[in-house]
């Protein structure tokens, strides 16, 4: 299509963020080398460009890691609440000091747009440190009985999809609640995560209570192992997350579980019909479709099917997909070579078991990591892109007649973590938000945060709440 | 979207290729198009009920999705040649309005300069697309800008309230028209339209466009009187149905004009509208934009929603006065790599 | 059995299993030996099979959308029916408790008492615990943002080996007042007083399918219901530490919420705990938005 008004570039400046050649753990407050010297290099999605060399953590760093944080525990868990709370405001107030800065790293490091560090996660990490901050004299009041204890050593592992806002989501109830960390941010995405640790000294946040364990898979699984772990918090794939519950049965750790979905996003056929394509867009596409919470499985009454799939393919036509520095850009690149292979093979599965696949015209740079914005349509709920967890931009279009089908047919997964409902219908609205099995209900909107809302699964999905009042209990003995 | 006959609406295809290649022959022939896709819908405006059950079975809108929305096609960010070229285009599409009791001939002839050459110093500057007054400034506006290809655009019917009878309306309309007028701004009548009188509504504007001949006829509905956004979606339906050239937010003579939210609606309703007749109908907001920043977050919700299609002055205008001082100071900022100031463009 | 002191032949009862509102023998067709504290034989427990967990499950599963669905005041009334119930039939479940936990009348008396006042605890608990675990949260955007709380769903329940019946109440009690439908394995030695309180519930209004009580081998019942796909959680009161890790392993198959065994007095305040251990928070978000076009003029 010839756009006389074609958008020029506009990118963010790289130069707000000065990313090291290197980095080390973050350890007992002290950045320092694996025990075995290993590394590894973390690239940038969109270019392949390699950002940094990052020193890779083995079970002997973890076991450092924990005994600093068993160290810092005794004192910080005896601290007033209220000094405590005084901590996280200050990381509160840093990170928006510097929210540019991390939002410009986030994209490079991860390959999501601009558009999204800059007004999604950002702003949400910083409102999470200040959301719990105001928790931490507060617990008394929170109805866990009078004067709750922390449970301990906290060993987190996040996942790359949303690394920064992943690690607010860990660290901010688990220090306001009195316990420390070892975190293990995700392979692809450590930088933030080292960053962060250099907003915890300029908080002048007492060592041991925050250490920060780049690595791989090997390195969560020695956290969440260890021994001296109280309480593991996991955010991922359910394969490990169940792999983690295994490891931890018999044992006294407290444990909660994020995990995968396969989200409904139910339209019916008296749907604010605009404002739905706009959800079903932000549903699935928000951060390249890599949301455990995405709405993937789109179930549309059968009588407004082909409207409502004429819109949806006219707005994904005015996707902007490319450089994830430009503020204009909405769809940006996938995270990984790894992560790209997955969904190529699902959509390619898609396609051989029948269903019909659509994208728009979209030209995806030459390097990096990349998926078109695509749609299957005629599918059903034995086909794999129906059932499996694609976490990419993939949506697949299923139909329903009548508000029972469309129940039935969203509960009719293992997960249970999302879905949505489009109705101008109140009364319909509520009926339905009662009978679906999921964690988070979005109705006439999709995709919505904030640290006051809990947020967690039903049934595969995991289990215990992220955010709000809900979000302390995991991290109290109680 | 609720059945209505579709005798008229073309094929596919050839609806495509019509808002490709066909926009001249679309221009030249837009009456009767209109006029047909008027009549496609005489089922629907049969009769008051009916006309209800149709308004009242589009989709509804949902207030927070909608402005979120509009936000957030607020933060793309249109830099350098995007910025020169929506500045241009934000300039040609302005219908430089002054509606004052106060206005006289000297004014509008100063308007009407302006209109035509808007920056002195920098006569690539383009000729803004129409001056707009009141009837009886008609005739001076006219021979203002004789020559120059900028319309001359009157408001009608009882401008602002709408409050008088219909053959004061149409009389108003005639005069404006007879004395030389391109374009009739006209108001529908809020109140019959929230007492739930559609038809009359309805039947009012289609006396209007009669009244109109040749003139292209833009309605306003005064979205802030209005008040909901399901309301902004039925009166763009009822004014696109009895004919309406353009629909135009707003008078500028109430507390809430246009906004980026009812804009976007009524390109909404536009770009549907289309899809389903085949007849395209522009979109003016009118009243609040002061500023290149504001117009160009207008233009790019124009883009994404109506599309390219609507990029140009003949389907949508800004109704503005003080928006093209600061279109120019952003315009010379460009050519010249220095900010402007308010002592280097004309005040009128 | 306390044998009368007229020279007249007792009646014998036959347990039986409870599955699905009804009494069926085990589908095993064996029975196990149940003595008393002191080595005496009480009476013949059905035996389950693996079959009967899988029907228990089925019966579980089929009454929890409409146990669940039902109104928190119905169920608050239904459970204190079953208080009514039992302090009814008091006399006799201070015999069975005291057969099978060697206590003295007067203690196993008070644990009785115990045990139905657990029930009226619970009972007044069904339409509270929504408001108490539950609420509006204030986001930062025009939403109306509320969590309440669900029942998980069906509930395997490991009953205490040790107090047969008070800590039966105290673990089933909870699981049933929020929504959830239970499995119940009876204490393995002790399972008498837990297949009586099956005929209090069959005649307190309790749906068929809400409690299904199987009594035997607990390792043997147990192992297929911790594994079972179409369970959602698992309370392993009544397991000991090698047989819970084996559950507890089984269970992350399909990631059941698992409750521990603890140490619990349970004859103490029980709290809250085990309510809210087989609750699923559901936050529901909607637009608010204002009321106009141009936000609200009042």
């Amino acid at each position: 299509m010839t756009n006389l008004f074609e958008y020029a570039p506009a990118p963010e400046s790289r130069a707000v963020v000065d990313i090291a050649p290197s980095y080390g753990l973050f350890i007992d407050g002290e950045f320092t080398e694996a025990a075995d010297g290993k590394v590894f290099k973390t690239v940038s999605p969109s270019t392949e460009e390699v950002l940094s060399e990052v020193a890779r953590a083995g079970a002997e760093d973890v076991d450092r890691a924990v005994k600093a944080a068993r160290k810092a525990f005794e004192k910080w868990s005896a601290l007033p609440g209220a000094e405590r709370g005084k901590y996280l405001f200050r990381i509160a107030r840093i990170i928006q000091e510097r929210s540019r800065e991390l939002a410009v790293l986030e994209t490079l490091d991860n390959g999501k747009p601009i558009k999204e560090t800059r007004d999604a996660d950002l702003p949400l990490v910083a409102a999470h440190f200040f959301y719990y901050a105001g928790w931490a004299d507060k617990l008394d009041h929170a109805g866990y009985g009078p004067d709750p204890k922390p449970l301990g050593v906290a060993g987190q592992v996040i996942p790359w999809n949303f690394p920064l806002l992943m690690l607010a989501w860990k660290i901010a109830p688990a220090l306001a609640t009195g316990n420390t960390v070892v975190l293990k941010p995700a392979e692809t995405t450590p930088l933030s995560a080292l960053f962060f640790a250099d907003i915890c000294r300029q908080a002048g946040l007492p060592k041991g209570v925050v250490n920060i364990l780049p690595g791989y898979g090997d390195a969560g699984a020695a956290v969440t192992a260890h021994p001296d772990v109280n309480k593991v918090a996991f955010t991922g794939s359910t394969a490990v997350g169940k792999e983690i519950a295994r490891t931890l049965a018999g044992t006294d750790k407290k444990l909660t579980l994020e995990l995968g979905g396969k989200g409904a996003n139910i339209v019916f056929d008296d749907a604010p019909i605009d404002q739905a394509v706009e959800g079903i867009v932000g549903g699935i596409f928000f951060n390249q479709g890599q949301v455990c919470c995405a709405g993937s499985r789109l179930l549309v009454q059968e009588s407004i099917h082909d409207e409502l799939l004429d819109s949806l393919k006219r707005r994904l036509s005015t996707l902007r997909l490319g450089d994830p520095l430009d503020k204009n850009t909405d769809i940006g690149a996938i995270n990984s070579e790894e992560q790209l292979s997955r969904i190529t093979a699902l959509v390619e599965t898609g396609e051989a078991e029948g269903a019909e696949r659509w994208s728009p015209e979209c030209e995806l740079p030459s390097t990096g990591y990349w998926f078109a914005p695509t749609l299957f349509t005629n599918v059903t709920q034995a086909h794999t892109v129906a059932r499996d967890e694609i976490f990419g931009p993939v949506l697949s279009v299923l139909t329903f007649r009548t508000p029972d089908e469309a129940v039935a047919k969203a509960n009719n997964t293992p997960y249970g973590l999302s879905a949505g409902i489009w109705t101008e219908k109140g009364s319909r609205i509520l009926a339905v938000a009662n009978k679906l099995r999921a964690g988070v209900v979005w109705s006439n909107t999709f995709n919505k945060f904030d640290p006051t809302s809990p947020f967690g699964g039903y049934k595969e999905s995991g289990f215990g709440r992220e955010g709000g009042r809900h979000g302390l209990e995991a991290y109290l003995d109680v | 979207m609720p059945p209505v006959p579709k005798s008229d609406k073309p094929a596919k295809g050839e609806k495509k290729a019509r808002a490709k290649a066909g926009e001249q022959t679309e221009r030249a022939g837009k009456a009767p198009a209109a006029r047909e896709a008027t009549a496609s819908f005489a089922d629907v405006t049969s009769s008051d009920a009916t006309l209800r059950r149709f308004l009242h079975g589009l989709p509804g809108v949902d207030t927070v999705g909608l402005e979120a929305r509009a936000a957030a096609l607020g933060t793309r960010s249109i830099k350098t040649t995007a910025k020169a070229y929506a500045i241009d285009l934000a300039i040609s599409m302005i219908d430089l309005t002054t509606l004052e009791g106060a206005d006289t001939a000297g004014k509008v002839r100063a308007l009407g300069a302006k209109a035509v050459n808007p920056d002195p110093t920098d006569r690539t500057t383009p000729k803004t697309a129409a001056v707009c007054v009141y009837p009886d400034m008609v005739a001076t506006a006219k021979e203002a800008v004789a020559g120059s290809g900028v319309k001359v655009a009157s408001v009608a019917t009882a401008f602002p309230a709408g409050r008088a009878a219909l053959g004061v309306k149409l009389a108003d309309t005639k005069d404006a028209v007879a004395a030389g007028a391109d374009e009739i701004d006209m108001v529908i009548d809020r109140g019959a339209f929230l007492a739930g009188h559609y038809m009359k509504v309805y039947e009012e504007i289609r006396a209007v466009k009669e009244a109109c001949g040749d003139a292209r006829l833009k309605v306003i509905f005064e979205t802030g009187e209005l008040s909901t956004y399901d309301n902004i979606r039925r009166a763009s339906w009822i004014g696109m149905i009895a004919g309406a050239d353009f629909i135009k937010t707003s008078t500028g003579k109430v507390g809430v004009n246009a906004t980026p939210a009812n804009t976007l609606l009524m390109l909404e309703a536009v770009r549907d509208f289309r899809a389903q007749t085949g007849v395209q109908v522009g979109v003016k907001p009118a009243g609040g934009i002061r500023s290149t920043k504001d117009a160009i977050k207008f233009l790019v919700l124009v883009n994404e929603t109506a599309g390219p299609d609507w990029l140009d002055n003949h389907w949508f205008r800004f109704g503005a006065s003080s928006l093209l001082n600061d279109l120019l100071m952003q315009r010379q900022k460009l050519a010249t790599g220095r900010y402007s100031g308010p002592d280097y463009v004309t005040v009128d | 059995m306390s044998e009368s002191t007229e020279a007249r032949l007792s009646v014998f009862k036959t347990y039986k299993l409870y599955v699905g509102g009804k009494f069926p023998r085990s589908e095993s067709g064996r029975v196990y030996e149940v003595n008393d504290a002191k080595g005496n034989w009480l009476a013949n427990a059905p035996l389950s099979s693996r079959k009967d967990a899988r029907d228990a499950v089925v019966a579980a599963r089929k009454a929890f959308g409409g146990w669940a669905g039902a109104t928190a005041y119905l169920r608050g009334q239904i459970l204190y029916r079953v208080a009514e119930m039992l302090e009814g039939r008091r006399e006799q479940f201070v015999r069975e408790v005291q057969d099978a936990e060697g206590l003295s009348k007067a203690k196993a008396a008070a644990v009785v008492d115990a045990a139905i006042d657990r029930w009226v605890w619970y009972a007044g608990w069904t339409d509270k615990i929504a408001q108490v675990a539950g609420g509006g949260n204030p986001v930062a955007g025009p939403f109306f943002n509320l969590s309440s709380p669900e029942p998980t769903g069906v509930v395997t329940i490991v009953a205490p080996q040790d107090s047969s019946f008070l800590g039966l109440v105290s673990v089933l009690a909870p699981v049933i007042a929020t929504g959830n439908t239970a499995v119940v394995v009876a204490a393995e030695d002790r399972p008498l007083p837990a297949l009586s309180l099956a005929e209090v519930l069959a005649t307190s209004d309790v749906p068929g399918g809400v409690v299904n009580i199987l009594s035997g081998r607990t390792a043997e019942i147990a192992a297929p219901l911790a594994a079972h796909q179409d369970v959602n959680a698992i309370d392993l009161a009544g397991a000991d530490e090698q047989l819970a890790k084996e559950l507890e392993v089984a269970a992350a198959d399909n990631l059941k919420r698992v409750l521990r065994p603890q140490p619990v007095d349970w004859s103490a305040d029980p709290g809250t705990s085990r309510l809210t251990a087989f609750l699923e928070t559901k936050t529901v978000w909607h637009p608010t938005g204002s009321l106009g076009s141009g936000g609200s003029s009042y």
